[in-house]
């Protein structure tokens, strides 16, 4: 029987894919941005599971918020990312040192 | 039976698309391995009855959202061998830290949660239900103004991704529309007092 269970070992796995694909392409800007979609998405899928095992569409609506405020993410780190390759002519995010953190 | 058959087929592709996106060199490759882990995410939350969701999933993520990774991906050239030209030190430790992850989360969802809970599968729906009726009758009833503060979230993405990649080039002549607008008939006409010519 398919349960929270094994809903959130999905969600589990998917979470710590998207933070090892963090630590490992730390060349790629666009890919960082990617993962922490599929960072969302692991956390949506949390929030689908708790909604359907206690019966309560709140969660559902946590994952529609969720939902917005990843899109307005996506657009607005995609708008920096492209001023930055006009400004830099790179996206490699070890060469991104200009504040010298 | 044939459900659990489902999600793991399903699931099984998920994570495949998800490795798909670490490790895969080109970044177009990458988002369409994206757009497959967004699918196959829709298709687990059809089999969990989160029906609504599904369906914003495909069209909102995999119809805008990834459309725009696409686009931004193709438009800026990048260079592909050098931007992924092997792993970068901290790989090993990303990958001991990941593997701690899941199994401490393994231990909490598996071990700790079967004295709780038990493994069950979820609640039967009632007869009739609507999952994008009930979710609308709540959506808009109790969570009305964070409804509306997401409106708000959408419209300054809008603004700050428009004045971002705006930029103004030199030499471009544009219009100052306060000026046109608040231009006064006095500053316009000059009126000048002088002399008639006499006639020899």
């Amino acid at each position: 029987m398919i349960g929270l269970q094994h809903y959130l070992t999905m969600s589990a796995i998917l979470f710590a894919l998207a933070v090892a694909g963090i630590f490992i392409n730390r060349r790629n800007l666009i890919l960082l941005l990617m993962c922490i979609e599929l960072m969302l998405l692991a956390v949506n899928f949390n929030f689908v599971a708790f909604s359907r095992y206690l019966g309560d569409e709140t969660g559902q609506v946590f994952v529609f918020f969720i939902l917005t405020v990843a899109a307005a993410e996506a657009a607005i780190g995609l708008a920096i990312l492209v001023v930055l390759f006009r400004n830099r002519r790179s996206i490699n995010v070890q060469e991104l040192d200009s504040m010298k953190g | 039976m044939f459900h659990a058959i489902l999600f793991y087929t399903f699931a099984a592709i998920l994570i495949g698309a998800a490795l798909g996106v670490i490790f895969s060199r080109n970044p177009v490759h990458a988002i369409m391995f994206l757009v497959l882990a967004f699918f196959q995410s829709a298709v687990l939350w059809l089999l969990a009855e989160a029906e609504f969701l599904a369906i914003v999933l495909v069209l909102v993520y995999v119809g805008a959202v990834m459309v725009l990774f696409l686009f931004v991906v193709m438009m800026l050239d990048i260079d592909v061998e050098r931007a992924r030209s092997g792993f970068t030190r901290y790989a090993p430790l990303g990958l001991i830290v990941t593997a701690l992850m899941v199994i401490e989360l393994m231990q909490v969802i598996w071990l700790r949660s079967r004295e709780v809970v038990g493994v069950s599968g979820f609640a039967e729906t009632p007869e009739g239900y609507s999952n994008t009726k009930a979710l609308g009758s709540i959506l808009y009833t109790e969570h009305v103004y964070a409804f509306e503060i997401a409106a708000v979230i959408l419209l300054l993405a809008i603004v700050a991704a428009i004045t971002l990649t705006m930029r103004r080039r030199p030499g471009l002549k544009v219009q100052n529309i306060s000026r046109q607008v608040s231009v006064n008939s006095k500053d316009r006409i000059r009126i000048v007092k002088m002399d008639s010519e006499k006639s020899q």
